[in-house]
């Protein structure tokens, strides 16, 4: 199942320190944890609250350790103070947000309206997330690697933003074993101060010029991101007259629209980003730059997020983007899509 | 000669930014000259509050780490469960650890978690102004109790220690005060048994310190001490708990 091939991924990337509460649905992550980690020698903690256990993951990850906490939309709306310390103290540690239909309460079916809550930071002050959006229950358990080693080497929050389809999912799938995880040195961490001078794991700054000071090498951080670490999967582009733009399980139906339409001669295209956050507008400029001028259909399972930073990508309208969306618990269908397709231009 | 007082090694030699007659600093110090005399500073990580103390890491010469406000025993209990080896404590006020941590704190002891727990209590939120904290006493008047503050309304001194003390995860809770220097000495011997239960692995330890804030309480620094004498060790009873 797709949210415990997250788990299980991040078991064998290394991950020791799970904290998490259950909220559905991604309650199998917390409870496969609750098994497995004391299996590798781990910590694993059901904690009193969303907040508390993003507290404790701050907590394990300055003290060296491979640390992440999982949840559905509420609990990560609880995690972002937390999420925001950590961010700010530099600190490394992976999220797992399985979406479901909001806002509030909202319900437990499947939705992609967190984007901008994963993307334009979420909690308070100039910060970003890594933000890798699995569309198979392969790429949910394939991820976890990137996931810690991107957050250790950089020193921030990184997010996989799935779903409730996804995480509830069952496919069968290859599995990397990593007996041995290697984790980088971390001179930094909080182990007791022995032969050397204290360390300290803070995001307060006070005096004048010092917060500038930190913020501006994080700022750096991120751009080195951008330019690095952009992920995407492209089908179908090169005579494409029009390019489905979507992530996660919309990528999936998306997909599928794809190979019918293609059958049936028309020239259809995917842009599936992996990267939320660093959004890939690369290839977007390469499309601006090309001569064909394709249509862009974003697809999300909400009322608009991800399309807003197609609208950027293609650079004020260089490129025409439409728009079709769900959100609330709904799926926008394959034929749903196929309809809107036929009703542009 | 021989040296018998000197400036304690996890304490740094530096001026602190508290109030006259404030008594972080000297809790401060107390927990330096214990871990001292423990011999653990290079084995402790200290989890610093939010408030008038949350630059105590600018102060102590040891691994320390800030909290969310409220929170500081979900990092420890996060410290401590990933390195057992470490000596881990924390140290918040009354807003921390019975307003916005309450739930972290009760359920970190409930959990037994193996940490020490320094509680100061002076019964106000210094750090922003003066507004009234948990324990704030009935008829006190605060920034936001300006007639004093009344059951009805804003309920009544929180006596989260007693609280505390009802859970079977809970190995030590004692009160103290810092009103003069026999009852130093007695927080300070509190503070010693809080650590050295982490050490022999007894479990969850809590000191709360009566602490004075004279300029929130409106009083000078001298009459602060009779202050907790005389009216909040009459709501807080200084002594063993548990």
């Amino acid at each position: 199942m797709g949210n415990e091939a997250i788990a299980e991924g991040a078991i064998q990337a290394g991950c020791r320190f799970y904290a998490g509460y259950p909220i559905t649905p991604q309650n199998e992550i917390p409870a496969y944890m609750s098994k497995r980690m004391p299996e590798v020698g781990g910590v694993f903690i059901q904690a009193e609250s969303e907040l508390g256990a993003i507290n404790m993951v701050f907590g394990a990850s300055a003290a060296g350790a491979r640390a992440m906490t999982s949840s559905s939309s509420p609990g990560i709306s609880l995690k972002q103070e937390g999420i925001s310390y950590i961010a700010g103290a530099e600190l490394p540690a992976v999220i797992v947000n399985i979406m479901r239909g909001g806002p509030g309460l909202g319900n437990i079916w499947p939705s992609q309206a967190d984007y901008f809550q994963a993307t334009r930071g979420g909690g308070h002050g100039d910060y970003r997330c890594l933000v890798l959006a699995p569309s198979s229950v392969q790429e949910a358990y394939d991820f976890m690697f990137p996931a810690f080693s991107l957050a250790d080497s950089y020193r921030i929050p990184v997010m996989i933003l799935g779903d409730g389809i996804m995480g509830q999912m069952m496919e069968p799938i290859v599995k990397t074993l990593n007996p041995k995880p290697k984790i980088p040195r971390k001179p930094w961490a909080l182990t007791g101060c022995k032969g050397r001078k204290p360390n300290v794991a803070k995001s307060f700054y006070m005096r004048e010029g010092d917060l500038e000071a930190a913020n501006l090498h994080s700022q750096q951080k991120y751009q080195a991101i951008q330019k690095k670490e952009e992920r995407y999967e492209a089908i179908g582009l090169e005579d494409a007259k029009v390019i489905l733009v979507a992530y996660g399980t919309m990528a999936r139906i998306s997909r599928s629209v794809v190979a019918r339409l293609r059958q049936k001669g028309k020239k259809i295209g995917l842009i599936r980003p992996i990267t939320l956050w660093p959004f890939p507008a690369e290839i977007f400029k390469k499309l601006v730059a090309g001569r064909k001028r394709p249509t862009l259909l974003a697809v999300e399972m909400s009322y608009g997020q991800m399309v807003e930073d197609v609208r950027l990508a293609a650079v004020d309208g260089k490129l025409p983007v439409e728009f079709l969306g769900r959100a609330g618990g709904g799926v926008p269908t394959e034929e749903e899509i196929i309809k809107k397709l036929g009703r542009l231009r | 000669m021989k040296k018998i007082y000197a400036h304690p090694r996890s304490l740094r030699e530096v001026s602190t930014h508290y109030c006259p007659g404030c008594g972080h600093g000297t809790a401060h110090r107390l927990i330096a000259e214990v871990i001292d005399e423990l011999g653990i500073r290079e084995r402790v990580i200290g989890v610093a509050p939010v408030g008038c103390a949350v630059i105590a890491y600018d102060y102590w010469d040891f691994d320390c780490s800030e909290a969310a406000h409220g929170r500081a025993l979900a990092v420890a209990t996060a410290i401590k469960r990933v390195r057992p080896q470490n000596i881990v404590f924390t140290y918040q006020g009354d807003g921390d650890l019975a307003a916005i941590g309450t739930n972290e704190t009760i359920h970190a002891a409930n959990r037994g978690e193996n940490l020490t727990v320094i509680f100061i209590n002076n019964a106000i939120y210094g750090m922003t102004g003066g507004q009234m904290a948990p324990t704030t006493l009935l008829g006190q008047k605060t920034a936001t109790t300006p007639s004093g503050r009344k059951a009805d309304g804003q309920g009544y001194p929180l006596k989260i220690s007693e609280i505390l003390a009802t859970l079977p995860g809970v190995r030590f809770v004692e009160r103290t005060s810092l009103i003069s220097p026999p009852e130093i000495m007695k927080t300070k011997r509190a503070v010693k048994e809080a650590f050295l239960n982490q050490i022999n692995n007894i479990g969850f330890s809590l000191v709360e310190i009566l602490s004075p804030c004279p300029t929130y309480w409106g009083v000078s620094p001298k009459d602060s001490l009779a202050w907790i004498e005389n009216l909040l060790a009459k709501e807080f009873p200084v002594g063993r708990i548990k």
